[in-house]
Order: structure tokens, then C-alpha cells, then sequence
């Protein structure tokens, strides 16, 4: 395969990123039974504590991605094809669909579910 | 593989149709298309459970209060059993690395051992999950359900959340997560300890004292345990949302195991050794990858915020 030259050789790099995710892993889970009062207070509509868990679940994303699947040593204009619609879709589907949520949940009778 | 040589030597000819202008085989290309699409699918029914969550924020249930068990130890422990699973998923994709490194090896007793794990860690995961539906759909606590759809659950002067066991035959006795309660019995069970209280399931934690849960117990009925039309834990579409995510997600895994398991075969029958490569096992590496990353999300989402 192509720039396979680029690869890391030997097992150490897999074990590098295993301790990464179980770390970044562990840090959630302890910051999700802790619930620190220091982020428990809402910025831009949601705790800082979900910003904090969404910020830690995207560089997991990032190295599962970037090096278990091996998507940093494909091709430069490979690696667009994947993550260009990847991050102009999703962004924009979350934006548009939670700004209609919390719109919803304002008009919304709180007490009737299901309608 | 041989592309390398002629990529390298006609660079300004890339997309003159010369040479693989995305510098991947046919099957691996392939295979990242249907992750990116299937990567579109999964954010699509996260994003629809992040509106209804939205709409229904008051009783939307706190997943630190569904999510509770852990195998052989009574008490909550919130966190602790999916982040297992995350741990087993994670295994699992390491093993999968390896199988994939051993393979550009050509070391056919590695990939073979390593894939072997994979299935395992897999099939492991598939168990917990199995588990963590059983206690869902069975129920912890109990809850009541009025007439207006809103539901909550029953607890005590400090808030804390009892269970119809708790109410109806008293706390000291022991607890068996299988009993049916008639909605008489609750009822009688409320209105006889003043002490008693509604939670209603957001995490805002709203209290409904005593005396104005009167009215609201009065018409109400008892729920426990979750189906697809409604659950103890708050408003139905949790649990429709539960079922349907973590089934998707679920099927994805079964499926990994089973590509996983057919190409086990194949490489114990030697075949990707008399190939001369086992980019195989790197494609059915992408697939299990990916699953243990949609897993990252729904953990997150789910689990976490």
C-alpha cells in the first residue's frame, strides 16, 4: 500500500494509544461519578462538564480514526474524501436538529409526552 | 504493494487514470465509504435522541439513575458496568491491531491468535450488553405514571428514590426485582406515610411534596421495568431511543463478530497466506474499529451527559 513506508513499526505505538483511550476513558468516568461543582454550571446551553465529555470523546474519536484505522497514513486526498463530508455534515445536522430541540422543549407542554 | 513503485515515479500523472489516484485497493475504499455512510446513519439517530431529549428535558431520566448495576454487588454504582464494556471494547480493538500488524508480517500463527481475541473480546461485549437490557427491561425501583403521562418515582423526606418493594413491605425485607405490584397497593402504600414523595425523573431533580401528589397518585398507575410503549425510568421515548441505539449498535458488533469469525477461518485455513497478503483481516479491522468508535459516541451520549 501506498506511504506504508511511513508506518511505526513494532507493537509499542498500539499500546501508546490503547493507555491513551483508557486514560482519557478513565478521566470521564471519574469526572461523571465526581460531577466537580466547578463545571456543573451551563455554558452555551448546555453543563461545562458535556462540553468537557464531548471535547474528550473527539480526540478519542481522533486516534481511534488517525491511527488504529490507519486514515493518517492514507493518501493526503483519501483522507479528505472521508473526513471532509464527515465534518461539514455532522456538525451541521447536530446544529440545526438540537437548536430545533431546545426550541421545542421551550413551546413544548412539558407534562404531555408523546405529542 | 506494487503501486508504490509507479505512484512514485509518475506524480504528475495521478489523475490521468495511470495509477490508483486515492492510493488504496478497490475493497478498502469501499469499506471506508460504507463507515463514512454508516458514520452519517449513527449521528443521524444520536442527533434525533439529542431532540426529543431537548424537547422532553424535565423528564428526560438522569442516566446516572437508570444505569446503576453492576454484576454480583448490590447497590448503585452508576458508570462502573459501561465503562467495563468500554474497556472490553477497546481491548478488543487492540487485539484487532495486532491481528493487522502480525498480518504484514505474513506471520500466520500471530494474526491467527490475535483474531481469536478479537472474537472473544466481541463476543464478551455482546454478553454485557445483554445483560445491561435484562436489568433495563426488568426494572429497579418502580415508578407511578399519572394520567397526564408525566411519571416519577416514589422517595422518601430526604429525596432519596425507595422502590415499591421499599413502600409496600417495608425496606428491611428482602428484595426481589421480579415481583408485580397492583397499582392498589401502591397507592394505599403512598397515601398511609406522609413522609413520601414524587422525584420527577429529570435531572433538575423536581419534588412534588406529599400533599400535592394526592391528586396526581390518585388517577396514576404503576410502572416497571421497560418496553417499547413505556418505562420506569421517564419518558417513553427513552427507552425506545435505548432499545433502538444500543440494538443498532449491537447488530453492528454481531455482525463484526461474524465477519470476524469468517475470516478467522480463512486464515487458519491459510488461504490470505497463500494470497501473499492479508489485507483482509485490515478491511474486517476497519469495520470492528469503527464500531468500537460509534461506542465511544453512544457512551458519551447515553451514559455520560
Amino acid at each position: 500500500m501506498a506511504d506504508h513506508a511511513e508506518h511505526p513499526t513494532g507493537t509499542r505505538w498500539i499500546w501508546n494509544i490503547f493507555w491513551l483511550l483508557l486514560i482519557v476513558t478513565a478521566v470521564e468516568v471519574g469526572l461523571g461519578i465526581v460531577k466537580p461543582a466547578f463545571l456543573m454550571n451551563k455554558v452555551a446551553g448546555t453543563l461545562l462538564i458535556n462540553h468537557v465529555f464531548i471535547i474528550l470523546t473527539l480526540v478519542k474519536a481522533y486516534y481511534i480514526v488517525m491511527y488504529y484505522m490507519h486514515l493518517k497514513y492514507e493518501r493526503k486526498n483519501f483522507i479528505w474524501t472521508i473526513a471532509l463530508p464527515a465534518l461539514i455534515l455532522i456538525p451541521y445536522l447536530t446544529f440545526i436538529i438540537l437548536v430545533e430541540g431546545g426550541y421545542m422543549g421551550s413551546i413544548t407542554l412539558q407534562s404531555i409526552p408523546g405529542n | 504493494m506494487a503501486t508504490q513503485a509507479s505512484v512514485d515515479q509518475s506524480n504528475e500523472n495521478v489523475w490521468g487514470g495511470g495509477n490508483r489516484p486515492l492510493g488504496a485497493s478497490y475493497g478498502k475504499l469501499m469499506m471506508w465509504y460504507f463507515l463514512l455512510s454508516d458514520a452519517l446513519t449513527f449521528s443521524g439517530f444520536l442527533v434525533a435522541y439529542g431532540l426529543y431529549r431537548f424537547k422532553f428535558e424535565s423528564l428526560w431520566p438522569d442516566p446516572d439513575a437508570v444505569f446503576t448495576h453492576f454484576p454480583f454487588v448490590h447497590g448503585e454504582y452508576p458508570l462502573i458496568y459501561v465503562a467495563l464494556m468500554t474497556f472490553i471494547l477497546i481491548m478488543s480493538s487492540v487485539t484487532m491491531v495486532m491481528a493487522v500488524n502480525e498480518g504484514h508480517k505474513m506471520n500466520q500463527k500471530g494474526v491467527t491468535v490475535w483474531m481469536l481475541a478479537t472474537i472473544l473480546g466481541g463476543a464478551i461485549f455482546l454478553g454485557s450488553q445483554a445483560w445491561e437490557w435484562y436489568h433495563f427491561i426488568v426494572g429497579e425501583h418502580g415508578a407511578v405514571r399519572f394520567e397526564d403521562g408525566r411519571m416519577a418515582k416514589i422517595a422518601d423526606a430526604d429525596g432519596t428514590v425507595l422502590s415499591l418493594h421499599d413502600i409496600v413491605h417495608g425496606s428491611d425485607t428482602p428484595h426481589d426485582h421480579h415481583e408485580k405490584f397492583a397499582t392498589d397497593e401502591v397507592i394505599a402504600a403512598f397515601k398511609a406515610d406522609p413522609s413520601l414523595q414524587l422525584l420527577l425523573p429529570g435531572k433538575e431533580r423536581e419534588i412534588i411534596n406529599h400533599k400535592s401528589a394526592l391528586p396526581l397518585v390518585e388517577n396514576s398507575y404503576v410502572v416497571q421495568g421497560a418496553n417499547m410503549k413505556e418505562n420506569e425510568y421517564g419518558h417513553p421515548l427513552f427507552a425506545n431511543f435505548f432499545f433502538f441505539i444500543t440494538g443498532f449498535h449491537g447488530f453492528h458488533v454481531f455482525t463484526g463478530v461474524l465477519l470476524n469469525f469468517i475470516i478467522f477461518v480463512n486464515i487458519v485455513k491459510g488461504t490470505y497466506q497463500r494470497r501473499g497478503h492479508y489485507e483482509m483481516v485490515e478491511k474486517v479491522g476497519l469495520y470492528w474499529h469503527f464500531v468500537d468508535l460509534v461506542w465511544v459516541f453512544v457512551f458519551t451520549f447515553f451514559y455520560l451527559v
